[in-house]
């Protein structure tokens, strides 16, 4: 290995910081967007279809975005919203724009998951719309929505190995730039092991607390 | 008390408009066990949803106690919505919750206060009987339980109405029994008004006083139990009674029914009430020169009246066959002579004297 632990130590790093931060401003964007996916939509509790109508095809336009082209196409935005267009920070815009509309969609799954008796039941003993997100619709969807959000960590770190295209670090980057093109192949298969065994933790963290909220032994 | 004043709802349904409820006139007096039966697609589902709007109605009127929902305010109707307890099929309750918390939400959703929370709570919950599995998550009760627990928490704002959604379909005959006998002591001790709708005549012989008979979106006959009972008018509703009163002719009496002679005649009874009581069958045997013999009983309780029906093989001359016939008839008992019908395998029975006993 043509480099040196603390380099790799650093990529560690700078990608638990990107997925970290990203996650958490994709979360609140993605919360955001998927549940007023569900609510708009039409014969739920907020059924509005100007609002549904502007924010599905959104949602939709950036997904479909390749990361990568949407790195380099919002690099004005970013700029805009961090005063700089690379490194670490620099990344996190883009990687929040590109998980957030997934994490919408998967929450968006997970609420049309609730049995549709539930929002009845709730309905009929006169709570207001508001009450029925927050303490019928979350909670029941609550394991599902743990499993969505493991989905989208794990995304979001195979996002951030693209992060090194505006000089965002990490440990993607680390195993382009040092293991493929210096044909250091044991950089590269030491930056994979580190990955895979990081989503595997991720992955068994999501698995048991899900499992322990639906109290399956 | 709820009023339906020419309600009607109309859904769209691809280009045609479909009326689930057309014109539905009914009254549901304080302290009523109303039962409101019929196939599934007759709109009772609907009927009872425009109670609590969880329909609303296209036109006419809805009024509970007098107040038409319609009109009310968002907030105001929320608070209205405290005296309509309403209890599902499939219970509704939240899995993420335990027995204690769901029985709570409504009062939680009002804000109320933690300790009296706690008071009321604790109080339905042992009326229901489910005083110990306050800690329990509902995926740990079975199904009769779990329906203790959404009746618990319909009752635990004190409404004076509940509606039923067919609260016994999902559960088998023993434990749809207990939870019957639970929503006749709900009627009972707490003076609730309850509107139930079922498909299920067992549901409305066992805790109601009073019965619509539902189909295509129309009443097409309501009445007391009793009533509807001993006299069904409509052949829906006379199919529904026949479901849980077997009057019918079992497949052995009618094989007898092919050899019939004319020194016998067999006789359709039915008695209501205190008329069972009578020896009305060996009085007959006595008093006039005829053998009685019984191919059919049987016997069922409507509101603690017990109503029953005899299917019983008079042989004889014909004169004294119709002194017995004159006889049971002024015991004000229903009596009809049964015939077969050439041919066909179906029970057939001409509809001949009718005594209307009651109502």
């Amino acid at each position: 290995m043509k480099v040196s632990s603390q380099i790799i130590i650093d990529a560690v790093l700078d990608t638990l910081y990107m997925v970290s931060i990203s996650l958490f401003f994709g979360a609140i964007l993605g919360f955001i967007l998927g549940i007023t996916l569900v609510v708009t939509r039409k014969g739920h509790i907020l059924e509005n279809t100007m609002i549904f109508s502007i924010i599905n095809p959104i949602v939709n336009t950036l997904r479909s975005i390749p990361f990568i082209i949407l790195l380099v196409a919002i690099i004005p935005f970013t700029r805009l919203l961090v005063g700089t267009a690379i490194g670490t920070t620099a990344a996190i815009v883009p990687l929040v724009l590109h998980i957030g509309p997934y994490i919408s969609r998967l929450i968006e799954n997970s609420l049309l998951e609730v049995d549709e008796g539930i929002i009845e039941a709730a309905k009929a003993m006169g709570a207001s719309p508001l009450q029925i997100i927050q303490k019928f619709l979350l909670p029941e969807a609550f394991p599902s929505l743990i499993l969505s959000v493991t989905t989208a960590t794990i995304g979001l770190i195979g996002a951030t190995a693209m992060a090194g295209a505006v000089g965002g670090g990490g440990l993607g980057d680390v195993a382009i730039t040092y293991g493929y093109q210096r044909f250091d192949n044991v950089t590269i298969l030491v930056t994979v092991v580190i990955l895979v065994v990081l989503v595997q933790i991720i992955q068994s963290i999501g698995n048991s607390l899900e499992r322990k909220l639906r109290r399956v032994s | 008390m709820i009023e339906f004043i020419e309600t009607t709802k109309e859904f769209q349904v691809g280009t045609t408009v479909v009326a689930a409820l057309n014109h539905i006139n009914l009254t549901i007096q304080k302290g009523d066990v109303f039962g409101v039966i019929g196939f599934s697609g007759a709109g009772k589902s609907t009927l009872i949803r425009t109670v609590n709007l969880l329909e609303e109605p296209t036109s006419g009127r809805v009024l509970v106690n007098g107040k038409e929902l319609t009109t009310l305010s968002k907030k105001q109707l929320r608070e209205e919505k405290k005296n309509i307890g309403m209890i599902f099929q499939h219970f509704n309750l939240l899995r993420s919750k335990t027995v204690f918390e769901n029985v709570a939400m409504p009062l939680v959703l009002s804000g109320i206060k933690k300790s009296k929370i706690e008071d009321q709570v604790s109080e339905v919950l042992a009326f229901v009987g489910l005083q110990d599995k306050a800690e329990r998550y509902i995926d740990e009760l079975s199904g009769g339980q779990k329906q203790r627990v959404g009746i618990a928490r319909a009752l635990v704002t004190k409404p004076t109405i509940l509606l039923c959604d067919e609260a016994t379909s999902a559960l088998d005959p023993q434990t749809t029994k207990s939870i019957l006998e639970l929503l006749k002591k709900v009627n009972i001790e707490y003076n609730i008004t309850i509107l139930m709708i079922t498909h299920e005549m067992e549901v409305i012989r066992d805790i109601c006083n009073r019965v619509a008979v539902m189909e295509n979106g129309k009443v097409i006959e309501t009445g007391s139990v009793l009533r509807i009972f001993s006299s069904p008018q409509e052949e829906t509703t006379k199919n529904f009674v026949q479901s849980v009163v077997r009057d019918e002719i079992p497949q052995s009496v009618y094989e007898q029914l092919k050899t019939i002679d004319h020194s016998k005649k067999i006789y359709n009874l039915k008695f209501i009430g205190v008329d069972v009581g009578q020896p009305v069958v060996s009085q007959v045997a006595k008093k006039f020169d005829v053998d009685v013999n019984v191919l059919f009983g049987n016997i069922t309780e409507l509101q603690g009246i017990p109503f029953g029906n005899l299917i019983v093989e008079l042989v004889g001359v014909d004169k004294e066959i119709e002194k017995a016939h004159q006889f049971i008839r002024t015991k004000d008992i229903q009596i009809e002579e049964v015939i077969a019908h050439e041919g066909e395998l179906t029970n057939h029975y001409r509809r001949s004297v009718r005594h209307a006993v009651h109502g």
